[in-house]
């Protein structure tokens, strides 16, 4: 069986300026809508503050839950449904240092509202905000170890010229699903960093299958131009690449259906990033290539 | 032909049963993260300032009982805290030499920054090592504390330990009452005995008139009937005549006329010592028992007390004097401890992430054998068969590693479902290029797996390094999905290219094949 005929001869090259205006628009309005909401949005991990999720025995009114909370002057917070009607998320901009349960009182503050027994608290997550600060600090400089440690693997391995177009690919595909994340409106969390780390993999991997190929075919390239080599070794790892990405997904999308609410914007970044990562490698990185050579 | 097959198949089947002997049976062997079997993580500072600011309180009580114990005239002595100094006055300028000598020889750690212009006034500053081994000391012991609490608290594997300077890390799987265990490893548990001012009056003191040596404290007290909690103000003073660090038990008993709990305690002998003498010098006076600054009770003293033994009873409910009784067994923290982080997660949650986590391995490994084998036939069969050995060696690995499975360590699992495949993907594409080409079935398994090789370990190692960086960064439930992406990686290796190489070999050397099924 076969997705792709060996014969596939698609002149991939010869629709950059096709492909390099719609991510530069997608990227463009991605970063635009991060400008318009004043950058992204953080969640407690980086901006620290007070998530509580609760579980009702049967659907509860928010309005109620809002009125509830009132008595302990919680400050500024946010309650929504997460997942079911019977699970309640509520986020608290303020994070307590002191010495307290914020769970077992914000079930107390509802005590009038509800029958106590009826609502269990199933998560608390508190992060002050010195330890945001310090976690944002090592995200920011996991993701640059990680880009570094690649940038040398690549210029060892293959030439230097490749590793800054495997780095373009990986910023368009972080760009592109960063703005998925912000027109979503999703927040951006430790476990989303996790997930990009990931993108950035899968991104670099599928990447360097193709420049692996074009690395191979130009030492017997003959008469050929190098982007003739390029369409060629493009469309010869075009049944894996596409295999790859199909197995990967099919298992992405696992996880983002019955995964469950927690995991949910993790497998939702994967699945972007998958799918943005596949078309940057055989649309984007190669692209410099040529750039860089023309040059010459 | 194949004679490396002699050694290939004994590695791998040695390679899969110490898997599956590391890994049997799983519920035992592979531990689950707090965000999957429920439980509590905080992360909590040591407010080191306060250990420094004690510290330097005791030494100019110190200083002060050395310069009386020498016959000398004090005007005032003060410590501040913001410096870090004491400050000396004296009445006389005659003093000031055998003062400096009292400081010289016994307090080393105090250096003399100035005196005052008018010969009365000495500073000293206590020095950057001293408070540096003071705030160390602080961090130690709260962690020694928190350890002895927890303990006697009975929590199964609970992961106590110092992180950077002044934080601690407090991990308790499975807890059940998360309240109860904030409220027991954050209290500071300093107990106090203190007299009640009852020269002054209160009245005049709550007006803003408060007398110098004495402080306002509250007393919670809780209505019998209506369950109503009023705070109480008493002028206590501020010297301490006893603290806890006298204590050598604390246990709970109930009481015979009401069966109410109270915890009685037990001094050594220094403390039972003092605590007898200031019963006896101050019979029908109250005697403050404070605890962090609150006031428990106060009972009136009605007769000397020797032994050594002492009461707190304060109307609470057995759970707390059970509390009680631990905090001030286990003895007080050095300094207070102040929450950073928390993530509690409920049982009942860990376990739905487990199931839907299990459901979507099993979902999306479904989808990808189904189609594996539908696209490759009898090769997908062998890639399928090298997938299914990998999560073998990634168990096993996991629970070699001692790494505990987190929800975003089950999403690395399926991750690397996903991209183990790959390899074998690689491989086999390879295969029907150079089958296309003309090739004999073994020339083009050949050429396949060496030239799909390089391939596969750059690409692999790309992906490699950015797992290895996310570990080595990453806290808690992210390491574990570093960690499950870098055994994945190496074991994905090791499957789709030795293992299934081996298997088509093993396959060929039985029969010789005309067509290849790929």
């Amino acid at each position: 069986m076969k997705i792709i005929s060996s014969e596939t001869n698609i002149d991939f090259m010869g629709k950059i300026k096709m492909t390099m205006t719609i991510s530069g628009l997608v990227i463009l309005i991605g970063l635009g809508s991060i400008a318009l909401s004043g950058g992204l949005k953080y969640g407690i991990d980086f901006a620290g503050g007070t998530l509580i999720q609760l579980q009702f025995k049967t659907p509860p009114d928010i309005e109620v839950i809002r009125d509830g909370l009132k008595t302990i002057a919680l400050g500024e917070s946010t309650i929504q449904e997460f997942g079911s009607k019977r699970d309640i998320l509520i986020r608290i901009q303020r994070s307590e240092e002191k010495l307290e349960a914020v769970g077992s009182k914000v079930r107390n503050s509802l005590g009038g509202k509800f029958n106590k027994e009826d609502i269990t608290v199933e998560r608390v997550e508190m992060v002050g905000p010195k330890v945001g600060r310090d976690l944002r600090e090592k995200a920011i400089l996991s993701i640059l170890y990680a880009v570094i440690g690649i940038v040398i693997y690549i210029s060892w391995r293959f030439e230097l010229q490749y590793a800054i177009a495997a780095i373009i690919a990986l910023a368009h595909d972080v760009l592109v699903t960063l703005g998925a994340f912000s027109i979503l409106d999703k927040e951006f969390t430790l476990v989303i960093v996790a997930a990009f780390l990931a993108i950035i993999g899968y991104s670099l991997n599928d990447t360097i299958v193709v420049f692996d190929r074009i690395r191979e075919n130009i030492r017997r390239r003959g008469k050929n131009t190098l982007v003739q080599t390029i369409n060629a070794s493009i469309n010869q790892t075009l049944s894996r690449t596409i295999l790859t990405s199909g197995t990967t997904l099919m298992v992405v999308m696992a996880l983002f259906f019955f995964g469950g609410e927690i995991i949910h914007d993790f497998s939702f970044a994967l699945l972007v990033g998958i799918l943005v990562g596949t078309y940057s490698s055989i649309f984007i990185a190669s692209v410099f290539l040529v750039y860089w050579d023309s040059r010459r | 032909m194949y004679r490396d097959l002699k050694w290939k198949i004994p590695l791998i089947l040695v390679v899969i049963l110490g898997s599956v002997l590391l890994a049997y049976p799983l519920k035992e062997k592979i531990s689950l993260g707090l965000d999957l079997q429920g439980g509590m993580h905080l992360l909590l500072e040591v407010k080191v300032e306060k250990a420094v600011e004690a510290s330097l309180e005791r030494l100019a009580d110190d200083i002060k009982r050395d310069i009386f114990d020498d016959d000398l005239e004090l005007d005032r002595i003060k410590a501040s805290y913001e410096d870090r100094q004491v400050n000396v006055r004296m009445v006389d300028t005659l003093d000031l030499p055998p003062v400096k000598k009292i400081l010289d020889d016994g307090y080393p750690f105090f250096s003399l920054a100035r005196e005052d212009s008018d010969g009365l006034g000495l500073v000293y500053q206590l020095s950057a090592d001293h408070v540096e081994q003071i705030e160390q000391n602080a961090v130690s012991q709260g962690l020694e504390t928190i350890r002895n609490r927890v303990d006697q608290f009975g929590v199964s594997e609970p992961t106590i330990q110092v992180q950077g300077e002044r934080r601690i890390l407090v991990q308790l799987p499975g807890i059940k009452d998360p309240e109860r265990a904030i409220n027991l490893i954050g209290k500071t548990a300093r107990l106090e005995f203190k007299l009640l001012d009852e020269e002054h009056s209160l009245e005049q003191a709550l007006s803003g008139n408060v007398p110098e040596d004495s402080e306002i404290l509250y007393q919670r007290v809780v209505d019998k009937e209506t369950g109503a909690v009023t705070k109480e103000p008493l002028l206590i003073r501020k010297r301490t005549v006893l603290t806890g660090e006298t204590l050598t038990g604390a246990e709970v008993r109930f009481d015979s006329d009401f069966n109410e709990p109270y915890v009685s305690l037990t001094f050594n002998s220094v403390g039972a010592m003092i605590f007898q003498q200031v019963t006896r010098e101050n019979i029908k006076k109250r005697l403050a028992i404070v605890l962090d600054g609150n006031v428990y009770s106060a009972p009136v003293i009605q007769d000397e007390i020797p032994g050594g033994r002492a009461q707190i009873t304060g109307r609470f409910n057995s759970a707390e004097a059970r509390d009680l009784a631990i905090v001030l067994r286990a003895g007080a923290l050095p300094a207070p401890v102040v929450i950073l982080e928390n993530r509690t997660v409920g049982p009942s949650l860990g376990k739905d992430s487990i199931e839907k986590g299990f459901t979507s391995i099993i979902y999306g490994s479904l989808l990808v054998v189904v189609f594996i084998i539908f696209y490759y036939k009898w090769s997908g069969v062998i890639a399928v068969t090298a997938l299914f050995l990998n999560i073998v060696i990634l168990a096993g690995a996991l629970a070699y590693f001692g790494a505990a499975l987190t929800l975003p360590g089950i999403a690395g699992i399926i991750l690397t479902v996903g991209m183990a495949i790959d390899a074998n993907v690689l491989v086999f594409e390879r295969i029907r290029e150079e089958v296309r080409i003309g090739k004999t079935v073994r020339a083009a398994i050949d050429a396949g797996f060496s030239k799909a090789f390089r391939t596969i370990v750059d690409a692999n190692i790309t992906t490699f390094i950015a797992a290895v960086v996310l570990f080595q960064f990453g806290t808690g439930p992210i390491k574990g999905f570093a960690i499950t992406l870098c055994i994945g990686i190496a074991a994905s290796m090791f499957t789709a290219v030795f293992v299934s190489r081996a298997i088509f070999d093993a396959t060929m050397s039985q029969r010789k094949l005309d067509k290849l099924s790929i």
